[in-house]
């Protein structure tokens, strides 16, 4: 949506041309979308800084009544490897659209969104057995840490599957092209960031346990 | 249509309410950023007059309950830091730095007008505490377990309130840190290179880096604090396993970076003031742009000099940190004074309170070194000689440098000057009420009176001391009629400015007062950080210049 302003405020106004983003390079809606993604890094620096803090002070880590809650199969590892195809196919539809492959396109992002709605089920389905067996957002540090940092990064990834959402629409709109897509880009990248969190957390939580 | 899109007069403010609530300029979104601003600024000074009238004298008199004294300070903290200070400094950056840059407009500016309006919303959250049993008690770094429920505060939703209120205020800062930092990087006229770009530019780019890195901290810091309170968390609960210091090291890796995003933009301010009422070229601009880095880099490194006392932090490696950030500081201070060195100072308001700035900020910056200092800050750690510290760098620095910069952008802002005799009475007023206000605290702190006490004794021989603090108080609120009388008749009637009343070198001084919504017609050739100086000097060709050495034009090549 940003582009649209953008050439309302700078290509039909009488200074038309003046400012420097005429001039090729990064654009706005990228550049801005980099920035926003460093500061989600900040954020989530945060919620880990918190996390290693708590885990180094604890004697026993993961707590005894908890060490066989958390694995990795049956639903976890797979969710993993599907977020990972997700940035994949996500990384094809870009690429599509810049050589203008508009059904290529469509077709990576349908299938990315797809993917990123399974993966909110399994981690639902997987919060579902983990508070059958007792962890819950109150069952001390480790339930607390556990579901702060895996619930923030779901959040996340339903903003990503919205914002993915909203290109598969504007792109079925035929709104994009390979001179005009920077929502595509933009919104690429934002995944490419969720994806890379999760492996981050797959790797704290069910690696370095 | 295309005629009148192209020449259309200086549009006047008073285009109706639905224009302001909708528009998406950044010249009415910054007016409607300082006037959010001043409107906390004036309340959040309300709440700190209640606090001075009770300390003025032993004994429980005017606020007879503790609890409402503890809402008060509290309040008054977290609106001057979150509603005043922070936003008005974004507000003076919205409206000048896409002009000073030769722009439109910002990058962003739909998302710029939902960074403001968040603002109003998250001041209306904060104050609404008052309504539902009373606001937050636990200060402005709301410190577990004081803000959690054990083991006997007794914080109600006002601390819930005040948490939303500050998650939405900081992501509001973020994306307008983003919008500054696009803007910046790529809105700027053709021949605006980084190192030509005005200082607050500079300032305002370094202070949007920080915004960006350390505000989703605190946004971390702060959801911990909510889950804790509210769905059962342990995070800082050390009966389970949790860390109350843990929230000390996230909230101080934010609220020390925040200084400076407080201070810097003032210092950006102060730095286009002094050249302009000094007719020389900022001393050093190069310096000055690496030493505003410098603090900005420094600033991430030196957040536990707050937490010396917890007795968990590695003293000597914070504190010759914090002592490393002088450096700069006083690279920055050298700046200002050889900029005024042998200048011809015209004496104006803007200058008067830029001045103010410079040696309130000198002695923040003193009093500072001193709680650096590992063994004094155990002494000195949370009395009074803390609020005299913060106070004379945040109200002797940053409010004198906004005053500043009111008095010297009010003309480009209206189309009209602010009176100087007026604007002088309201200097004087507020140097001696500021400094009546806060230096005794330094001798209260020395004499062991601590912060955040509604009452104390007689004997302890602190009532002279109280009493002047309180006095001073009111001056500063007195000083406040002169300002806001200055404005209405300068408004109704006051001198019409023109475009460049200063003889700026800046080219938000290249269009007329006020600015067009697209703010240039055409733009000067930009050679220098001082295109309108370039501009004014353009038709003295170096034959007719008198001989002589001319040092203001002596700049050296890429400038």
């Amino acid at each position: 949506m940003t582009t649209e302003t953008r050439s309302l405020t700078t290509e039909q106004s009488p200074v038309a041309g003046l400012a420097h983003d005429m001039r090729g390079g990064i654009s706005n809606p990228v550049l801005g979308m980099i920035l926003f993604i460093t500061s989600e890094v900040m954020f989530f620096a945060g919620l880990f800084a918190a996390y290693f803090s708590i885990r180094a002070a604890a004697d026993i880590w993961p707590p005894e009544e908890f060490g066989h809650a958390v694995q990795i199969f049956p639903l976890v590892g797979p969710a993993t490897v599907l977020l990972i195809v997700s940035s994949l196919t996500c990384q094809l539809g870009v690429w599509a659209i810049r050589r203008d492959d508009r059904t290529g396109f469509i077709r990576n992002i349908g299938v990315t969104v797809v993917l990123g709605v399974v993966f909110l089920v399994m981690q639902a389905a997987d919060y579902a057995i983990l508070y059958s067996e007792g962890l819950t957002l109150s069952a001390g540090t480790y339930g607390t840490t556990y579901y702060t940092l895996t619930g923030f990064h779901g959040a996340h990834v339903f903003a990503g599957v919205v914002m993915l959402a909203v290109v598969l629409y504007r792109g079925l709109a035929g709104q994009f092209s390979s001179r005009h897509h920077d929502a595509v880009e933009a919104t690429s990248l934002y995944w490419h960031f969720v994806d890379v969190v999760w492996i981050a957390l797959f790797a704290t939580l069910y690696i370095l346990r | 249509m295309a005629t009148t899109a192209l020449h259309p007069a200086a549009t006047g403010y008073r285009s109706g309410l639905y224009e302001w609530v909708t528009t998406t300029d950044h010249k009415k979104i910054g007016i409607l950023y300082l006037l959010n601003s001043f409107f906390f600024f004036l309340l959040a000074g309300v709440l700190a007059l209640g606090v001075r009238a009770e300390l003025a004298i032993p004994g429980l008199q005017l606020v007879t309950d503790e609890n409402l004294y503890n809402q008060l300070f509290t309040m008054h903290g977290t609106a001057m830091v979150f509603l005043f200070i922070i936003p008005i400094l974004a507000g003076f950056g919205n409206y000048v730095v896409p002009l000073q840059i030769g722009a439109p407009d910002m990058a962003f500016p739909r998302i710029n007008a939902l960074s403001f309006w968040m603002l109003p919303l998250g001041g209306l959250l904060l104050f609404s505490g008052f309504l539902v049993g009373g606001a937050a008690t636990a200060g402005w770094t709301s410190y577990p377990p004081l803000s959690e429920d054990r083991p006997l505060a007794s914080t109600g939703p006002g601390q819930d309130l005040w948490i939303t209120a500050l998650i939405l205020i900081g992501t509001s800062s973020i994306l307008g840190g983003i919008n500054f930092l696009v803007t910046i990087f790529k809105m700027r006229a053709p021949g605006l290179t980084l190192f030509r770009m005005p200082i607050l530019v500079w300032t305002v780019l370094v202070t949007s880096v920080l915004v960006v890195m350390a505000t989703p901290v605190i946004t971390s810091a702060l959801i911990m604090l909510f889950i804790d309170r509210n769905y059962g968390g342990a995070f800082f609960d050390p009966s389970r396993g949790g860390d109350p210091v843990l929230y000390q090291n996230i909230f101080w890796f934010y609220s020390h970076p925040a200084v400076y995003v407080m201070v810097l933009p003032a210092m950006g301010m102060i730095s286009e003031i002094l050249p302009v009422f000094s007719r020389k070229p900022l001393f050093g601009y190069k310096a000055f742009v690496f030493a505003t880095a410098a603090i900005g880099a420094l600033g991430f490194s030196v957040w536990a000099h707050h937490m010396f006392t917890t007795g968990s932090v590695y003293l000597p490696f914070f504190s010759l940190m914090t002592f490393l950030i002088a450096v700069p500081t006083g690279v920055k201070m050298f700046n200002w004074i050889f900029t005024m060195w042998r200048g011809k100072l015209t004496l104006a308001t803007p200058l008067l309170f830029a001045l103010g700035f410079l040696s309130m900020f000198l002695i923040g910056g003193i009093n500072g070194a001193f709680s650096a200092s590992v063994p004094v800050d155990f002494a000195l750690h949370d009395t009074y000689w803390v609020v005299a510290h913060l106070h004379y760098v945040l109200f002797g620095g940053s409010v004198f440098g906004v005053f500043a910069g009111i008095y010297y952008w009010f003309p480009k802002m209206t189309g009209r000057m602010l009176g100087e005799g007026l604007g002088k009475f309201q200097f004087v007023l507020m140097f001696i009420g500021f400094n009546l206000t806060f230096f005794p605290m330094h001798m209260l702190g020395l004499s062991g009176m601590p912060r955040r006490i509604a009452d104390y004794d007689a004997a302890a021989g602190w009532t002279d001391l109280n009493v002047a603090a309180t006095i001073g108080g009111f001056l500063i609120a007195a000083s406040m009629i002169p300002f806001l009388w200055n404005v209405f008749v300068s408004l109704r009637g006051g001198k019409v400015a023109g475009d460049d009343p200063w003889e700026a070198n800046t080219l938000e001084w290249a269009t007329t007062s006020p600015p067009p919504p697209y703010n240039f017609d055409r733009l000067p050739e930009i050679r220098s950080e001082r295109p309108l100086f370039d501009l004014r000097h353009a038709k003295a060709t170096p034959a007719a210049t008198p001989p002589g050495p001319d040092r203001t034009q002596q700049l050296p090549p890429g400038h």
